[in-house]
């Protein structure tokens, strides 16, 4: 079919856009390597592997690193839970006040960070409670739900009734239909949302501006380097590691949803 | 006991949704709307300029001072932005979209979400980080100007009044080029389902019908992708009105109402002014989705 060949000036249009959102990130990978520590000059004038011995002797990077899988980790756990059951109900009926429902889960992503922070942070404030590594959990589920959400809602909506109905009419109680039937249905779905939540938490940085206190995640340590830059170099590196991890997840959770409608990740 | 228990919730419906319901709700209810509440009510609150004490008696004072002509400034100029990073973004995405939709099949499909994904999930801070050593006075853009001979369009850009500055990273321009850039996957993803749920015979039917590939783009397309479009500016449009951190990085001294509030509520001590300025995107963001909802965008999402 002749109009299934695409104009030349869409391949252009098209490839220029992802060549535009993917070279940046290469970048990065280049600036690792840099001889340069004072500023970012290009191209750089030599190469070298000893900023990644550096970093790694750096116990302030490890801190940050650990405390942000921590969080994630507990973010993500919570995050499944809330984000599985919400699902759960808005699949399967038609109830009053199922689309406010649908709104609640997406307003913490829909509204801009910045004041999901301070709403957060004037709470503790008002009801006295001290930041610490819950506050900053607090924060992260919230907004995590609505990763595990939308992916477990997609999975749910094709995941037949009768499929439920035939396990009672074979004699299965609510409990067995959920662990046999129901959980192996939906367990990739939920493993793709608790991937996308992970690496959500894991690279949050405004709201845990608000909600953070004195401890840093690694997204805090680096906006430190950013606005105060220390050594440069292991600014590079750190960046370059981020990417590299980050990654694994999102191929993850591709690779478990793919060939089914459920759009992993979206409407982050 | 669990049998029981079990039949009942076969039998009740409306109860195991209310079992289903109620963590989630407890949740996201007290703490999340709990916490815009405060917020709200915070913004009626005022400030004591001579103890910096916060005075919890309700008034409009707060939302009074929004008005003046350099908070009015710092709103404007956020909202410019976020229609100016809206308005490319759609630009930019609409050909990865189209591409992605309609040409694109097996592994190239796959390249394609994954070309999109992937920078979107990237670390925000990293993306941003990326953008500062490409636009650094000494960095790889004014590299490429040199080397193209075209240093001097650089420089001519850089003198203008209000898009200019010293580099690309302290300018307008700068923050302009990395909101675009860190919200274009946004703007791709709903555009993308939007034109997949085209069907081909109406294009079709439009070209046998006589109208010229353009036509058909201008009058068929385009009209079915907007759900798709509007679905994106959601995010690129709130996100824009919202950060703070990019224009802290990369950006001239003239701030954006993300800062404001972060500035108002950290440094200034001000929480009121800082709820207050607050409320200015959550209320651009209700009439917002207010009218998305009316074009029928959620169901692109």
């Amino acid at each position: 079919m002749p109009s299934d060949r695409a104009p030349l000036s869409l391949k252009i249009a098209a490839g220029a856009g992802l060549l535009f959102l993917h070279l940046p990130i290469l970048l990065i990978f280049v600036y690792a390597f840099t001889t340069e520590d004072k500023s970012y000059q290009w191209p750089p004038p030599g190469l070298t592997l000893k900023w990644f011995a550096v970093t790694w002797n750096r116990p302030d990077v490890w801190a940050a690193l650990r405390l942000s899988l921590q969080v994630a980790a507990i973010s993500t756990a919570v995050a499944l839970v809330l984000g599985t059951l919400c699902a759960a109900a808005v699949s399967r009926a038609h109830f009053f006040g199922r689309e406010t429902v649908s709104l609640l889960v997406i307003l913490p992503i829909a509204l801009p960070g910045v004041v999901t922070g301070i709403a957060l942070r004037s709470v503790f404030h008002i009801a006295e409670i001290p930041f610490s590594f819950w506050t900053i959990v607090l924060g992260h589920a919230t907004f995590c739900v609505v990763v595990v959400y939308n992916n477990a809602v997609a999975r749910f909506r094709r995941t037949s009734g009768s499929l439920i109905e035939a396990s009672m009419d074979l004699g299965a109680d609510s409990f067995q239909t959920l662990r046999h039937v129901l959980l192996p249905n939906i367990a990739t779905a939920l493993l793709a949302g608790g991937m996308l939540a992970f690496a959500l938490s894991f690279d949050e940085v405004i709201v845990t501006t608000f909600t953070a206190g004195q401890q840093q995640t690694l997204p805090i340590w680096m906006l430190e380097e950013l606005v105060r830059p220390r050594q440069r170099p292991v600014t590079n590196v750190v960046a370059m590691v981020v990417v590299l991890v980050t990654l694994l997840p999102i191929l993850g959770a591709y690779y478990l949803t793919r060939g089914t409608d459920a759009v992993a990740g979206q409407g982050k | 006991m669990m049998r029981a228990f079990s039949d009942t919730l076969w039998r009740r419906p409306r109860l195991t949704i209310a079992l289903l319901l109620a963590p989630p709700l407890i949740w996201l209810g007290v703490v999340y709307l709990g916490a815009l509440a405060a917020l709200l009510a915070q913004s009626f609150f005022s400030i004591d300029h001579f103890t910096g004490q916060v005075n919890r008696d309700l008034t409009l004072a707060t939302y009074a001072e929004l008005l003046r002509a350099s908070n009015l400034d710092i709103i404007l100029r956020t909202v410019t932005m976020a229609a100016l990073v809206t308005l490319a973004s759609a630009v930019i995405a609409f050909p990865i979209a189209w591409y992605a939709a309609r040409h694109a099949r097996g592994r190239w499909k796959a390249l394609f979400y994954l070309g999109v994904m992937m920078p979107l999930w990237s670390s925000y801070l990293v993306k941003v980080y990326s953008w500062k050593l490409i636009l650094a006075r000494e960095g790889i853009l004014t590299w490429g100007a040199e080397k193209l001979h075209l240093a001097w369009a650089l420089n001519g850009w850089l003198a203008l009044p209000v898009v200019g500055g010293n580099s690309l990273s302290v300018s307008a321009t700068g923050t302009f080029v990395v909101f675009v850039y860190v919200w274009l996957p946004y703007m791709i993803l709903p555009v993308q389902a939007a034109l997949e749920r085209v069907p081909p015979s109406m294009l079709e039917a439009s070209g046998d019908l006589g109208a010229k590939p353009f036509q058909t783009l201008r009058h068929v397309l385009l009209p079915l992708a907007m759900p798709g479009v509007v679905a994106g500016s959601i995010f690129t449009f709130s996100l824009t009105l919202g950060d703070y951190i990019i224009p802290g990085i990369i950006g001239s001294s003239r701030r954006f109402i993300g800062q404001a509030v972060y500035e108002q509520q950290g440094v200034a001590g001000n929480t009121p002014l800082a709820a207050a300025f607050a409320m200015v995107p959550i209320l651009i963001m209700a009439a917002y989705l207010w009218a998305a909802k009316k074009q029928g965008a959620f169901n692109a999402l």
